[in-house]
């Protein structure tokens, strides 16, 4: 009886039940990260990724989309990491961002995001061309699946690809805005990752907003507002070029 | 008072996300074109004004570093809520077209980097 009143209680209250798990999770990382590397691994590169691995038991659990959150008490999840508040803390870490650093990427953070866009979908469409695709409508909207997962459906929609590849284009968004999230703090250092500038730049190349703002958050979040401030065109730009410009290439050099 | 930071926020992010929206409507999409981005560029605007009449007293800046010191934890909810078994489940297709994009816009980072460097030398 005091299992139904608590699982009652956790779901009917599920956005708060969200913050005492995400609180939770964070202590054990943090104290987790202290013990086995001293500190020197950022706590959040170890919850995001644990995150991740939650996510993915959520999904083979109940086989639905939300990974951890279609689990019912956890559904608060959801709510607590879906768009509306994760734009909203974006946004509040502009306040204190340095206005001049802005201004200075400025010119080469757009054109970071022009050459992101390009990069990925040609990258995509290659290995989709690899894996033996040959029609241009499929190539396209894979290719447009690797720059985000809301450039791969809007394209292949646009498009009139087959739903089996508009999937795949979803996968492929999927997969880069995971290894973003995971990846960005080991390739940090090596990458030059440590100032405005190449954050603004590296948010213009990635483009993926839950992968930038994942993999700035375990690197140094006070890069966010750098990075979060590029990747936010990303998507716009690249459902612009995807179903036009690319997908002519595509079906030019195909033909 | 806390909430004047929290609601200047809020308005920030709501003008910028209509705006973010206006512009897909004119260049015919159906997505929201740097809403986050706007939004961000307005917060920095309006709480830089060196106006008497309007500057946040301290208490009302706390409404908006509440936020950004949530900022962490609401990621980490983020990423227990991607659809990673669909991710990993999409095919080998999707899996190298994912990661080769990320490594090769990894690479490109160092290039970009040091081009900007240099045209702030000129």
């Amino acid at each position: 009886m005091i299992s139904s009143i608590v699982e009652n209680v956790l779901t009917n209250n599920a956005l708060i039940t969200a913050f005492a798990f995400v609180g939770i999770l964070s202590l054990s990382t943090n104290k987790l990260s202290d013990v086995l590397t001293g500190g020197r691994i950022h706590g959040s590169a170890v919850a995001i990724p644990l995150g991740l691995v939650l996510a993915h038991v959520g999904g083979v659990v109940t086989g639905g989309s939300k990974g951890l959150a279609d689990i019912p008490i956890f559904a608060g999840v959801a709510v607590m990491g879906g768009a509306m508040l994760r734009d909203f803390a974006i946004v509040s870490t502009a306040f204190g961002a340095d206005l001049s650093a802005l201004k200075k990427a400025g010119l080469v953070g757009s054109l970071s995001i022009l050459i992101g866009v390009v990069l990925s979908f040609v990258v995509g469409a290659g290995a989709a061309v690899a894996f033996g695709y040959t029609d241009p409508v499929s190539v396209a909207t894979i290719g447009a699946g690797a720059a985000t997962y809301v450039v791969g459906p809007v394209t292949g929609t646009a498009l009139g690809a087959s739903s089996d590849v508009i999937a795949l284009s979803v996968a492929a968004g999927l997969i880069k805005s995971v290894t973003v999230m995971i990846g960005t703090p080991f390739v940090a250092n090596w990458i030059g990752l440590n100032n405005p500038t190449s954050a603004m730049i590296y948010g213009g190349l990635m483009g993926t907003t839950s992968g930038v703002a994942g993999g700035l958050a375990a690197t140094d979040p006070k890069l966010v507002p750098y990075g979060a401030m590029t990747a936010t065109f990303y998507t716009g730009v690249g459902c612009l070029l995807a179903p036009s410009i690319l997908f002519l290439l595509v079906k030019f050099i195909l033909s | 008072m806390i909430i004047y930071g929290v609601a200047l926020l809020a308005v920030c992010m709501l003008v910028g996300s209509v705006t973010g929206k206006l512009i897909g409507v004119l260049i015919g999409i159906d997505a929201n074109v740097g809403g986050v981005g706007i939004s961000m560029l307005l917060l920095l605007f309006l709480t830089n004004l060196k106006s008497e009449r309007f500057r946040l007293k301290p208490l009302s800046e706390r409404g908006i570093a509440y936020w950004t010191a949530m900022y962490i934890p609401i990621v980490v909810a983020m990423a227990a809520k991607q659809n990673v078994y669909a991710a990993l489940n999409g095919g080998a297709v999707a899996v190298v077209a994912g990661l080769l994009a990320v490594v090769a816009s990894f690479a490109l980072i160092p290039i970009l980097t040091r081009m900007a460097g240099q045209s702030d030398d000129q």
